[in-house]
């Protein structure tokens, strides 16, 4: 089965098993999301992809595209909910964008310019979290992390080893790791590994590979995330 | 342990789907989950360490350390706090000497509040090791204390601490009927499968868990899927504060709720059934397997049930470990695979990809009960109550300011008013119709009745009279929720902890009327794009007393020209602590002055 279906009144096609947000893409239509990429099971976590299916809230992530829906993706109500979920994000963990060496290359960065965003509009939790440097090439600030399940995710269906796991509840969730210690250097991750690559924010990073390219010169100084993410490809993990 | 674990892991019969029991197991032997015993589970479960560790941090009732060997908890309901509780949990932190989030030293007990037990009818009310203390006060609070220091043994203790009374002060259409053990197996095969399932229709019983989803509609879905086996699920984790109908009916009328699977499973074709029990109802289980034992005796559960060459149905009882959101059909189901409880994404709906990703029925513990009176009755009996919209009756669970709080079974259509007198409310100033997730009326608004169209009630039904401030209640139901959030989706993870901070901010004093607009676009945020229903309708007791009672925010808000947005001496808490200084020179006054 195929089909078209309108996104703000420009037809798009689709085929069959595409979510919307797929069809979108490949049709060159951005809608803003954290929780999902190309080639991994749909999450529908973050919620910024959500739009209006027929009238109907969805998470464009996880809603089938079907004949004739009609989405609305760019409204003002929309845009200024994901704006708004962003800004949630950020004062829930500790995002200090200056010092960051994800700066310029971080989609949860760039969505947040995407959207305009001016300040944290919300009070901050100031989470107390820490940071996992055991592992003598691959580093976690779990300050950063903001629960999208991609590691887990990319562990999981692409590395085939189920390093990551989220636990907790509500305010109070985490990432750890499947490690007797609970440490990440007594897991069997390796620096190879897509699960080690696939983080949007700063959380996941690989050790002495900080500024090779310097500010400015990174993928979201360069364009905005609403062409490139249009470009990836399946399971491109950069 | 490793004996211990064996034998709790061959109970489970190795699988990994009931996690939940092997780890309550562990937790009821060591008072927690050890790190050695989630090593063993790994292994022998062969499940990555990462979805334990997941379960235990996941539901209320699991710890990753030690909890006393006597765990008492408070039930933190509204109708608890009405009740005095606040009060009794500071006599109970005092006489038994261990403060509220803490173990005691020598780990005899442990002391903490949890969610509402269910027991809002004969509050406030307790749990000690998971069993219940209804109707606490300070006398009993001395005698549970002394036990406590004897280290008496639970099953020691006298009964009646532990006795939960259910008054049916009102039983009407369905609670009346007569009933034997197999009548509705029995009138269902006379009529036909299809015939029966033609009266549910008729019937147009929809669900009595909250949604409202026709139940014909449900069961004939599941009917057709191609995919086999197909389960049948009883969803008796009636989590929302103040509702204990289910209760009720698990322990006066089990018989007659298991004959509703048990017919849903002969029309739907299913073979085995699941009741997931919550967590605070664990002195329903013993009780409960006796009658699923009863009924296998009698012929009623087992293979060739009745004589019915090829209809072979049992059911197996799981419990809950203390999440609200299982109540929640897809998160039920995780939790059922040994899972952490968080719904899942539609579509796929459960009815077409369920438990083991097979198609399954799950209905509310009322509903099935429904079912075996409409399967002996027929359609029309129940269509002919209440109102073309919401045929049939209600139970409620009544609570909060009223002479007698307890079940009352109404037809739909009733009014709000009627119900009011009937329990005995006076001076009544507002309702919480639905538990925190449903709606706060005022007591402008009780010529309303009790319907899905109007107001519609899982069973909760909770007065308050007009010495209640409307904030005490918002504050505890706000509070339930961020508690209670699973934390999957961005909006309601971290939005119902900023509205519970927001919310707080105002009720202390320190908002302004920026602080108001803020806190009505959390409320929307969460409310329109959360994952689920938990979320969804968190935001409820805000907009609906907001909506009543606007003039009472309102005069929370400041009226001077400037303060800090936030408490400035308690920011100082830590820096006095460490620096060990309480002198006035150690605290800041709120108002800046000129």
């Amino acid at each position: 089965m195929s089909g078209t279906l309108t996104i703000d009144d420009q037809t798009i096609p689709f085929s069959d098993g595409q979510t919307i947000i797929e069809a979108a893409r490949t049709a060159g239509v951005y809608i803003p999301h954290l929780c999902h990429r190309p080639g991994f099971t749909p999450h529908g976590s973050c919620k910024l992809c959500t739009v209006k299916v027929n009238g109907r809230t969805c998470s464009a992530c996880t809603f089938p595209a079907a004949e004739g829906q009609k989405v609305i993706n760019n409204s003002e109500e929309l845009q200024e909910a994901r704006l708004r979920i962003t800004q949630m994000l950020f004062v829930e963990g500790n995002h200090f964008c200056p010092t960051c060496e994800k700066s310029g290359n971080c989609e949860l960065q760039a969505v947040g310019y995407h959207l305009n965003m001016l300040d944290n509009h919300f009070p901050h939790f100031y989470a107390h979290r820490k940071v996992d440097a055991s592992h003598p090439d691959i580093l976690i600030d779990h300050n950063r992390c903001i629960f999208c399940n991609l590691c887990v995710r990319a562990s999981r269906e692409s590395d085939g080893k189920d390093v990551f796991g989220i636990a907790g509840r509500g305010i109070h969730k985490r990432l750890i790791v499947n490690s007797p210690t609970g440490q990440l250097k007594d897991s069997n991750i390796s620096v190879e590994d897509c699960a080690v690559q696939v983080c949007p924010t700063g959380a996941i990073l690989v050790k002495r590979t900080g500024y090779k390219t310097p500010i400015g010169g990174r993928i979201y100084d360069q364009h905005p995330i609403s062409t490139i993410a249009c470009k990836k490809k399946e399971a491109d993990t950069t | 342990m490793k004996t211990f674990l064996e034998t709790v892991l061959a109970e489970a019969d190795y699988q990994p789907v009931r996690l939940l029991k092997i780890l309550r197991a562990v937790q009821a032997q060591y008072r927690h989950i050890p790190e050695t015993a989630i090593d063993i589970l790994t292994d022998k479960l062969n499940i990555p360490r990462t979805q334990i560790i997941a379960v235990v941090e996941f539901y209320s009732f699991l710890h990753a350390t030690p909890q006393g060997r006597y765990d008492l908890l408070f039930s933190d309901s509204i109708t608890d706090r009405m009740q005095n509780k606040e009060n009794l949990l500071s006599y109970a932190a005092e006489t038994l000497k261990v403060k509220v989030g803490k173990v005691r030293k020598d780990e005899r007990v442990s002391l903490n509040n949890t969610s509402c037990t269910g027991m809002c009818d004969q509050g406030p009310a307790g749990l000690i090791n998971g069993y219940p203390l209804p109707r606490l006060d300070r006398a009993k609070i001395d005698t549970i204390a002394a036990l406590i220091e004897q280290e008496l043994p639970l099953k020691d203790w006298p009964a009646a601490l532990f006795q939960v009374e259910e008054t049916l002060h009102k039983p009407g259409l369905m609670l009346t009927q007569p009933f034997s053990n197999g009548d509705a197996i029995k009138a269902t095969f006379k009529r036909g499968l299809t015939e029966t399932l033609a009266e549910v229709d008729l019937s147009n019983l929809r669900g009595r868990g909250g949604a409202g989803f026709k139940t014909a509609l449900k069961w004939r879905t599941c009917a057709i899927q191609a995919a086999t086996p197909r389960y049948v699920i009883c969803n008796a984790d009636e989590g929302e504060p103040g509702t204990f109908k289910d209760r009720m009916l698990l322990n006066l009328y089990a018989d007659q709720v298991f004959e509703g699977m048990t017919l849903c499973a002969a029309i739907i074709g299913s073979t085995q059934g699941l009741v997931y029990l919550r967590a605070e109802y664990l002195f329903l289980y013993e009780k409960l397997q006796q009658v699923l034992q009863n009924r296998r005796d009698q012929g009623l559960l087992g293979t060739t049930i009745l004589g019915h060459e090829g209809f072979d149905f049992d059911i197996e009882i799981r419990m809950g470990a203390g999440a609200y959101i299982c109540g929640e059909a897809s998160a039920q189901i995780e939790s059922l695979e040994g899972k952490p409880g968080i719904p899942r994404t539609k579509p796929p709906n459960s009815v077409i990809c369920g438990y083991l990703r097979k198609p399954t029925v799950v209905d509310n513990v009322e509903t099935f009960f429904a079912t075996t009176h409409i399967a002996i009755k027929g359609g029309q009996w129940f269509a002919d109550v209440g109102t073309p919209q919401s045929t049939g009756s209600k139970l409620l669970s009544i609570s909060g300011d009223c002479a007698r709080p307890g079940i009352y079974e109404y037809p739909f259509g009733t009014r709000i008013s009627e119900i009011l007198s009937d329990c005995g409310a006076e001076e009544v100033m507002g309702l919480q119709i639905g538990g925190p997730s449903g709606t706060f009326i005022s007591n402008r608004e009780l010529e309303r009745t009790l319907a899905f169209e109007d107001l519609s009630s899982a069973g909760s039904f909770m007065v308050f009279n007009k010495t209640r401030n409307i904030f005490d209640i918002v504050q505890n139901f706000t509070e339930f929720f961020a508690h209670e959030s699973c934390g999957f989706c961005a909006p309601c993870r971290v939005g119902t902890s900023l509205l519970k901070n927001q919310l707080n901010k105002i009720i202390e004093g320190h908002g302004s009327a920026v602080d108001m607009e803020k806190l009505s676009e959390i409320c929307l945020i969460v409310k329109n794009f959360s994952h689920c229903g938990l979320g969804e309708t968190a935001a409820n007791p805000i907009l609906t007393t907001l909506a009543s009672y606007p003039e009472l925010y309102l005069e929370q808000l400041k009226r001077s020209g400037f303060s800090p947005g936030f408490n400035l001496d308690a920011t100082l808490a830590i820096a006095r602590h460490l620096t060990q200084r309480d002198d006035s020179a150690a605290h800041l006054s709120q108002q800046v002055e000129n």
